[in-house]
Parts: structure tokens; C-alpha cells; sequence
């Protein structure tokens, strides 16, 4: 029987330590709600969310009261709309009215953010895709709880450029659209290279095409919990610091599991993958950096943090795994800047900077992201960093992803504030260098070599 | 037994005092809910205890009782708080 020691362990990693479920998100495939008439396409994803997805917020509720964790967020993903809407949609004027649609559904059913606002453009784009990519500033700008994202490069594709380069521009005028607002759509759009079709967090998540026409996805989180345990370790070993986060990880990705499978029942919606990730909030405590200020560093940034992420990410990994029938999405540490009170402090301090962040994605999930960087950036300079960052997915086989934010009006060491999960950040200087004459360069960068890993 | 769905966990924290035990065991026996298992600490004065019971039949729903029992807590000044036993079975035991 359980004793009250455990009970106590549990409650306080509850209490104490931000133990929390970061999200269920409920995948919807809109696949059979194409027509070529616009209205009659909004009409029909409209009823297909509000329906599928009508006692999601409800049975979520339901179930933190019953075992007594939070469930921070419910969200929604669907196919991507590029798809959905490439029959219906001549202009970048008719995606958005489906963001639009997707807005007033999500405010329906009471989820905060509904993500899927994407098109997968990794080796060429269609003239659909295109004008979803086109229509995304304006998308985001007249929407609350839209989610977009663009996969630009796999590694079985290699990297389409020219939606790098629009990709660039897109996100400045993103930028533009919501200047009012420290350019927070741009916190709404991710760019990836190896995009999973399972991922729960936003605000990359979407509903892929291999997935049945309705799943539940869950996004445990927990860095407090790891940090809490480490604390009772330091100074030892590796093996020591290797096992603990396992054992803890071990435990965080149960009580995901043990809420998606009840979610899953509940609602009659087959049960997908638990996402592993460690994710962290803006709250005190609840901070990946503080983790590795703990395994030994003075702070993220600083020398042999890449090593004590690598670790970190991979100890994750092995105790969650073990934890859960079935693991996907993203599964890994997230290192966003603004939602992480240890990596604001790492980069107000000068010890983190974008190029460290760059290394340190090559070893975790899942990219550049939540960074500020200043509004006056050419887009050019975009570019090149989401090209650098697919490049490393690419070669890696791994998922990458880009969410900066060029935040317009402001320069470095000016402060953005975003609100809520998203935190605040420090705009960080970007290398001032040009890469226009490359980034102008027309096509795609080939799919790498699959042998001769060196 | 290890997977009875009825189960839940009572757990009751705060400043000890006469008759906590006593007032959360009248308010289960009011509604049918057995219990199975308590074990109790006290560290620095303050009152520590865990209760494993069974609601297979209880007349309320879980809901209300975790109510209930949160009410009656802050009546007596501690915090009381229901939670179904799988969390902890999960978590603990593989």
C-alpha cells in the first residue's frame, strides 16, 4: 500500500515544486472538412472543433480535481491549414478568414491557444502553401489564440530556401503587424526543420496527416521537481547526478501518462504520445537554466553548458521513456529565453548569448526560441539564423526550431514583456554581419548523406 | 487491490488540535466511505496525516466529498485535500 511518505513526496512536488501536467492538447484532422467553397469550408471546421472538442476544458478540470495536479493548459491542434484550405483559397485574404474561424472556435470551447495554422513546405511550396505564408502577419495580428507554424527543411528533404527567405520577411512584418504589442505575434510562429506531427506544446504544435482523425497528445513538465531533486545530490558523482534525474524524470512522466490515459477514456479519443519534455515557466523555481546552475555552472551559458544539457536531455530521455507506452513530439529540454527566469538572468548577466544558444540546440529540443532580438534586423538576418538552426536539424536528425522575435521600436538591453507563460526578455544583440548574397541565392540545400557520419 | 479505482487518498496537514481525526472519520462513516488504511506524524507541532479510503460505496460523488472536506478543513483550521489513489500508485510503484 502507499505510504505517507510517498504521498508527501508527490504532494509536495505539487505544492512546493511546480509539478505540473504543461498541457493536453487534442489533435483534430480537419482533412474531412475540405471543400472549394470558403464558407462553406469555415462552417465546417467550426462544427468539427466545436463538436470533437466541446468536453476537452471540462474533462481536463475534472481530472486535476480528481488526482490534484494542474493541468496548466487544454489546447487544440489541427491539420495543417495549408492543406485544408488550398482549394478554397485564391488570395492570402481567404487563409485568414480560416484563422479567424479557428479563433472563434477555440474561444468556443474555452482552450487557450489552437495551433496548426501551418504549412509543411520542406522541399517546395504550392501556390496554397505560399498564401498561407503570406497570410500568417495578418493572421496573427487579427487573432488571439491562433498558432502558426512553417516546416522549412527535413532531413530526408534537405532545407527549401526560398521559404527560408520568405520565412525572413514574414516574421519581420509579423513583427510589424503587432508593434503595439512588443511584436508578440511573433511568439505565435515558430519555424521548424523536422516538424513531428505529435507535438503538444505550442506554439509549434499541429495535427499531421499520418495521425487518426482525432488524439490526445500530453505535455508533461517538471524542471522544479529536477532542480528540487539535485539539490540533495550536489557535489556527488556523475553517475549519482545521471541517476537521480532519471529516477525523477521517471516519476513526472508518469503522472503524464496516467493523465493522458484518463483524458483518452474519458473523452473516447485514442491516446497518442506523451511528450517529454522539461518545460519551463517564467514562475521562480520552475527554470531548466536554474538546472544546470545546479549540476555546476554558474550560470547557462557559461563554459561546458552544452555537456551538462546534453546530459540533462539525455537522463530525461532515459527515465521517460521507460515511464510511458508510447513517446513523441518534441521530448526534450526546452531553452526558450523569455519563459525562463534562469536564462533571462543568464543573458542579462552576459554570460548566455544567441551563438551559446545555438550550440546548446544542437543537443536538446528544440531550437532558438522566445528570443528578442532588435526590431531593425534586415530580414536577410532572419533568414540566416533559421538556416543555421534547420542546417543543424538537418545534418542532426533531430527537430529544430526558430521563434524570435524582432521586437520593432526597441533596441539591446531594452526589455519586452509578453505576459503570462510567455515571461519577458532582454533584447539580445544579433551578429551584424550580411548574408544577403546567400540568402538571395534561388532553391533548396540538398538532403544530406545518410552514411559516413563524421 | 492495487488497482481499485475507488480509492483515494485524504491527506490532512496543520496546526495539531483535539479531534481532527475524529471529525474527518465521522463525515466518512456519515457517507459510506470506508477506511482502510490511516497513518499519521507530527513534526514540529504540526499535524501530518494520510488516509487511504474506499468510496466503491459512498453516497456522494468524489467531487463533492473533496468538497466537503475541504470546508470541513478550513473549519477546524487545517488543510485537508482528496486525491484518487492511482497519482500515487503511478508515480511510486512500477
Amino acid at each position: 500500500m502507499i505510504n505517507i511518505w510517498e504521498v508527501n513526496e508527490t504532494n509536495k512536488m505539487i505544492e512546493q515544486d511546480n509539478l505540473d501536467v504543461r498541457t493536453i492538447t487534442l489533435g483534430i484532422s480537419l482533412l474531412d472538412c475540405i471543400d472549394s467553397d470558403l464558407q462553406k469550408l469555415n462552417d465546417n471546421i467550426y462544427r468539427k472543433i466545436t463538436t470533437v472538442a466541446e468536453k476537452l476544458v471540462e474533462t481536463g478540470e475534472e481530472i486535476e480535481r480528481g488526482y490534484g495536479i494542474p493541468i496548466v493548459n487544454k489546447r487544440i491542434s489541427v491539420t495543417p491549414i495549408s492543406l485544408i484550405g488550398e482549394a478554397a483559397c485564391q488570395t492570402p485574404g481567404d487563409f485568414a478568414t480560416i484563422a479567424k474561424t479557428l479563433d472563434r472556435a477555440a474561444k468556443e470551447v474555452g482552450v487557450n491557444f489552437i495551433g496548426g495554422y501551418s504549412a509543411l513546405v520542406s522541399k517546395g511550396m504550392t501556390p496554397g502553401d505560399r498564401n498561407l505564408i503570406c497570410s500568417i502577419p495578418q493572421a496573427l495580428a487579427e487573432t488571439e489564440r491562433v498558432c502558426s507554424s512553417v516546416n522549412v527543411g527535413s532531413t530526408k528533404t534537405g532545407i527549401d530556401m526560398d521559404a527560408v527567405k520568405l520565412m525572413g520577411e514574414i516574421i519581420l512584418k509579423t513583427a510589424q503587424y503587432t508593434k503595439e504589442n512588443d511584436s508578440l505575434g511573433c511568439a505565435k510562429l515558430v519555424v521548424f526543420c523536422n516538424a513531428p506531427d505529435d507535438n503538444p506544446f505550442m506554439a509549434g504544435a499541429f495535427h499531421g496527416v499520418t495521425e487518426a482523425d482525432a488524439i490526445i497528445n500530453v505535455g508533461v513538465s517538471g524542471p522544479g521537481v529536477v532542480k528540487k531533486a539535485l539539490e540533495q545530490v550536489r557535489g556527488a558523482d556523475f553517475e549519482t547526478l545521471c541517476e537521480t534525474i532519471k529516477k525523477t524524470a521517471f516519476k513526472i512522466t508518469r503522472v503524464g501518462q496516467l493523465v493522458a490515459q484518463e483524458a483518452s477514456k474519458r473523452m473516447q479519443v485514442p491516446f497518442g504520445i506523451i511528450d517529454l519534455s522539461l518545460a519551463p515557466t517564467p514562475a521562480i523555481g520552475d527554470s531548466v537554466a536554474e538546472i544546470l546552475e545546479e549540476i555546476g555552472l554558474e550560470y547557462a551559458g557559461a563554459p561546458g553548458t552544452t555537456a551538462a544539457l546534453a546530459l540533462l536531455n539525455d537522463q530525461v530521455k532515459k527515465g521517460g521513456i521507460m515511464a510511458s507506452s508510447y513517446v513523441g513530439g518534441l521530448s526534450g529540454a526546452f531553452i526558450p529565453v523569455s519563459e525562463d527566469q534562469g536564462m533571462i538572468n543568464a543573458v542579462e548577466s552576459g554570460a548566455l548569448t544567441l551563438e551559446k544558444l545555438e550550440a546548446m540546440t544542437c543537443v536538446c529540443s528544440v531550437g532558438l526560441d522566445m528570443i528578442a532580438i532588435p526590431g531593425d534586423v534586415p530580414p536577410s538576418t532572419i533568414s540566416g539564423i533559421i538556416a543555421d538552426e534547420m542546417a543543424i536539424g538537418m545534418i542532426n536528425q533531430k527537430t529544430t526550431a526558430v521563434r524570435l522575435i524582432p521586437v520593432i521600436g526597441k533596441g539591446i538591453g531594452e526589455t519586452v514583456e509578453f505576459g503570462g507563460l510567455l515571461g519577458h526578455a532582454p533584447v539580445m544583440p544579433v551578429n551584424r554581419f550580411g548574408c544577403d548574397a546567400f540568402i538571395n541565392r534561388k532553391g533548396r540545400i540538398p538532403a544530406p548523406v545518410h552514411s559516413f557520419k563524421n | 487491490m492495487e488497482k481499485n479505482a475507488d480509492r483515494i487518498i485524504i491527506t490532512v496537514v496543520g496546526k495539531d488540535t483535539v479531534g481532527i481525526i475524529a471529525r474527518v472519520c465521522t463525515y466518512l462513516s456519515e457517507h459510506q466511505i470506508n477506511v482502510l488504511d490511516i497513518s499519521q506524524t507530527i513534526v514540529q507541532e504540526f499535524f501530518n496525516m494520510m488516509m487511504i479510503a474506499d468510496m466503491k460505496n459512498a453516497d456522494k460523488q468524489f467531487d463533492q466529498c473533496a468538497g466537503d472536506l475541504e470546508r470541513l478543513g478550513e473549519e477546524i483550521g487545517v488543510n485537508i485535500r482528496c486525491q484518487r489513489e492511482e497519482i500515487f500508485q503511478k508515480m511510486h510503484r512500477i
